[in-house]
């Protein structure tokens, strides 16, 4: 595996426009923010009512369950793994949050709180098998996806829950008039950077992708990061599920199609390298915003929403592509 | 990606000859008791008919598992395997019937369309360096996308009676595209057991550097497996789309996890460099017959591919084992 999360470009030699250039392009935080700023201003001149405040709202909300997500998403592929088996661990739990909520007589509280726990246990079962059997995380995951997926329509025939208890809608709730889901991310969200960034357990993640075996020398116990990296990614699955099962009046029990590319994109798309070992959440929160705006922007420019899903596979190589590129000039100095 | 950790236990090139010769004797083991099992539960199970039907469906997974073969043999991975498959029937029903161009050649085009999306990841993954778990996840997404833009939902159907030969047809007595698997498989263990190419391959998949300054062409082959493994989704594409009559753009989603569990339970290491074509058709074959088995069973189909994600984990730790074994006993 590549490891240049410690090469630097020397700092001699590279004329100031050029390394603050340089800089900007480093930040993919920031070129995320801008593209998302242009694409708001552009579809807004086009058509106004795009800006809409409950567009903008929805912009903001709807895919707050992904961007939740993403987080978990991003350690795991930080981590130098991937976890394809999310979108199914999502419907499971968000099934697992109705079903406690309508068939038991536990306080709705215990039907948001108890998914949690439903994907720390997937994310333990998959950390088990790639920290301590050595299987690669795209296979683990490729199995545990279609245990899920099937083990769900063999379960609920695809049935719909309905009579959900009336003070279940926890995405519903608008505290300080912002919808839930705005909170979870951004408080999730910053919670999460900061723990990546300043905790031993975080930095060891990074630690981890970059360069396992420098990791091992310097006394990481490397199964014990990727390890609870799953367990983590699970629990964040976990909220995402309860997001997304109470934004309803009813849930479907299916795993929503596509779930696990639309989270992989906006972590990859958020600059966290598939190559292991860099990348913020900060980052996979934007580009979760921005792929609904850019969903949304395609109902009012009337493009398809059919093309959506090429235009995510687009944006994926474009940063894939970026991230391969800014490698090589960094090694280059 | 961990796909390509190396440092991982790696038996001896020379020892891994006997080691997955054994376990497609394992495997045949395994078919034979299971074909004795259902044959003994249900009397409908051993007939010529619904041997010959089984042999049908699983034409479009078992081509598939053939390149995917060879670039697992490799060290790679190909995830956009369905999505090749569904662009490639929605190109198809598209050039006929929005296009209006003769069927022949709508049919070229859609085996155009696919090699030339293998190709893509072929270029990416080797001009670029992208990993071929990510670019063939990106791919995944984008050829997906592209089906489903396309389409725009619209499926084609109302071909004319020729289309249907070789998806629903008989040759001799035995499906059509069982035919073409037959001459498929043949080609393929060939050129994986007896050719330089083939042995290029399992070189590549032990060791990608030692390989390339051995002076082996690795660019060259990988450029070539991955545009055969979009070919291949394609002719399977077309297959599909003559045997169910229709096509629609959500064709051929998860094909992958069958085509890799298969080729994972015939025995080719995840890692790269063993494995073989017999191995991947006795794994296509087993997998077939569980389907079938559940089936006759009274299991409903979604119930397959549970058990498809539980054989996949389960033949990966017992493979895992065997190799530790022999890597420990040497």
């Amino acid at each position: 595996m590549t490891a240049v999360t410690t090469e630097y470009p020397s700092k001699a030699k590279s004329s100031s426009l050029w390394k603050s250039l340089r800089s900007i392009l480093a930040s993919q935080e920031a070129i995320l923010a801008i593209t998302l700023l242009a694409l708001v201003v552009l579809v807004g001149a086009a058509n106004p009512r795009f800006l809409a405040e409950r567009n903008m709202s929805d912009v903001l909300q709807g895919n707050a369950y992904i961007a939740v997500a993403a987080i978990g998403m991003s350690m795991v592929i930080v981590s130098g793994n991937i976890d394809i088996s999310i979108g199914s661990a999502i419907g499971v739990l968000a099934t697992m949050c109705g079903l406690i909520a309508t068939e038991t007589e536990l306080p709705v509280i215990f039907s948001w709180l108890l998914p949690l726990l439903g994907g720390a246990l997937i994310g333990a079962i998959n950390g088990f098998f790639v920290a301590y059997l050595r299987i690669p995380s795209i296979v683990v995951t490729l199995g545990m996806l279609s245990i899920l997926k099937g083990g769900l329509i063999v379960y609920r025939g695809g049935e719909t829950i309905y009579n959900l208890p009336p003070d279940f809608g926890l995405a519903q709730l608008r505290p300080l008039g912002i919808p839930s889901p705005v909170w979870f991310m951004i408080v999730l969200t910053v919670l999460a950077a900061l723990w990546m960034r300043y905790s031993a357990t975080g930095r060891s993640i990074y630690a981890v992708g970059g360069n396992k075996e420098a990791a091992m020398l310097s006394g990481i116990n490397i199964r014990s990061v990727i390890m609870k990296v799953f367990i983590i990614n699970g629990v964040f699955a976990g909220i995402s599920a309860v997001l997304y099962a109470t934004q309803f009046t009813s849930i479907q029990a299916v795993v929503p199609p596509g779930l696990e590319l639309s989270i992989i994109t906006a972590s990859v798309v958020g600059g966290v390298s598939i190559l292991g070992g860099t990348g913020t959440v900060i980052g996979s929160t934007l580009a979760a915003v921005l792929l609904r705006a850019i969903g949304s922007s395609m109902v009012f420019i009337n493009v398809s929403p059919y093309w959506l899903r090429a235009v995510q596979g687009v944006l994926i190589l474009i940063t894939v592509l970026a991230d391969i590129l800014r490698r090589r000039q960094l090694r280059r100095h | 990606m961990s796909v390509s950790e190396k440092f991982d236990h790696q038996p001896a090139a020379n020892r891994l000859r006997s080691a997955f010769l054994s376990q497609e004797v394992v495997l045949l083991v395994i078919l034979i008791a299971g074909v004795l099992i259902l044959s003994t539960r249900t009397s409908v199970f051993l007939t010529v008919d619904n041997i010959l039907n089984q042999g049908r469906l699983m034409t479009e997974v078992a081509l598939v598992a053939l390149p995917m073969t060879f670039i697992i043999v490799t060290g790679g991975i190909d995830l956009s395997v369905g999505s090749i498959f569904g662009l490639s029937a929605i190109v198809l029903g598209y050039s006929w019937q929005n296009l209006g161009l003769p069927l022949e050649i709508a049919i070229i085009i859609a085996l155009v369309v696919g090699a030339i999306c293998g190709l893509i990841n072929g270029l990416f993954i080797v001009r670029v360096g992208v990993p071929p778990l990510i670019m063939t996840l990106a791919t995944l997404a984008l050829y997906r996308g592209l089906a489903e833009g396309i389409s725009q939902a619209r499926s084609a159907r109302g071909f004319p009676e020729w289309f249907y030969v070789l998806g629903q047809g008989n040759f001799l007595g035995v499906p059509t595209q069982l035919w073409v698997f037959v001459i498929a498989a043949i080609i393929f263990g060939i050129v994986l057991a007896r050719t330089t190419f083939g042995r290029t391959l399992y070189a590549m998949g032990n060791n990608e550097l030692g390989a390339r300054f051995s002076g082996l062409p690795v660019d060259r082959v990988k450029l070539i497996i991955y545009t055969l493994s979009g070919l291949l989704s394609a002719i399977a594409g077309y297959i599909f789309v003559s045997r169910v009559s229709t096509t629609r753009s959500d064709m051929g989603s998860g094909l992958e996890l069958e085509v890799i569990a298969a080729v994972v339970l015939g025995g080719t290491s995840i890692f790269g460099g063993s494995g073989s074509i017999a191995g991947t058709v006795i794994g296509v074959v087993l997998i077939q017959l569980l389907k079938n088995g559940l089936s006759l069973a009274g299991a409903k189909n979604d119930a397959t591919i549970v058990v498809i994600g539980v054989v996949l984990i389960f033949s990966i730790l017992v493979n895992n084992f065997i190799q530790h074994r022999r890597g420990t006993a040497d």
